[in-house]
């Protein structure tokens, strides 16, 4: 799989989910990369910007699409990653800020 | 200038974006810093680096950015540049 392929496949994914990847190409292509990278190291697609257990039961809840994906979405129109963003995000027609993790803080390798 | 009298360290993911963007903006504009990725180290050495990363950030969240006392999480121009009086 190549970061290219893997874009083409969650465009039209995020598009059935009635989001989109952020337009921002250059910056969703390191996080697929990432994405790549996890799923090489770990056996599957843990978030990039999140530190794994390396344990697949530890990081369920940040297996890409996370559990925290689409409540960040609701809240803050993207993902903690940045990858997944509403519609609304990507026409620039709510603020850009940065996502607060909204992972419990007893579920993270601290 | 202000810029040069800090020491700055940066707690990263090698696959993170917004670590990625992080680095970029120090290179970008020319300023030394230095950097641990946390994902890619190991054992003792991981554990040494988590340790002291909790003492700053105890949410443990990349990237954690060190300037002088200044602690920044996460990717944020605004602040990073008020950091560094880049402003």
């Amino acid at each position: 799989m190549t970061p290219e392929r893997l874009f083409e496949i969650l465009s039209k994914y995020a598009e059935s989910q009635g989001i989109r990847l952020n337009k921002d190409t250059p910056f969703v292509m390191d996080i697929l990369q990432g994405l790549l990278t996890n799923e090489q190291r770990y056996g599957y697609r843990s978030c990039p910007c999140r530190l794994a257990w390396g344990v697949k039961d530890k990081d369920a809840d940040i297996v890409c699409p996370c559990v925290y994906r689409d409540p960040d979405i609701k809240e803050y129109g993207s993902c903690f990653c940045g990858l997944y963003v509403s519609i609304a995000w990507n026409e620039g027609k709510m603020e850009h800020r940065q996502v607060p993790e909204r992972r419990p803080r007893g579920k993270r390798l601290v | 200038m202000g810029k040069d009298r800090y020491k700055i360290k940066l707690y990263t993911l090698s696959t993170c974006s917004h670590c990625i963007r992080t680095k970029r903006f120090f290179k970008e504009n020319d300023i030394d810093m230095e950097f641990t990725d946390v994902d890619l180290l190991t054992g003792a050495e991981r554990e040494r680096v988590m340790n002291e990363l909790r003492k700053l950030n105890p949410d443990c969240s990349f990237p954690t950015i060190c300037i002088g006392d200044d602690i920044i999480v996460g990717f944020n121009e605004e602040k990073l540049r008020k950091a560094l009086n880049l402003l």
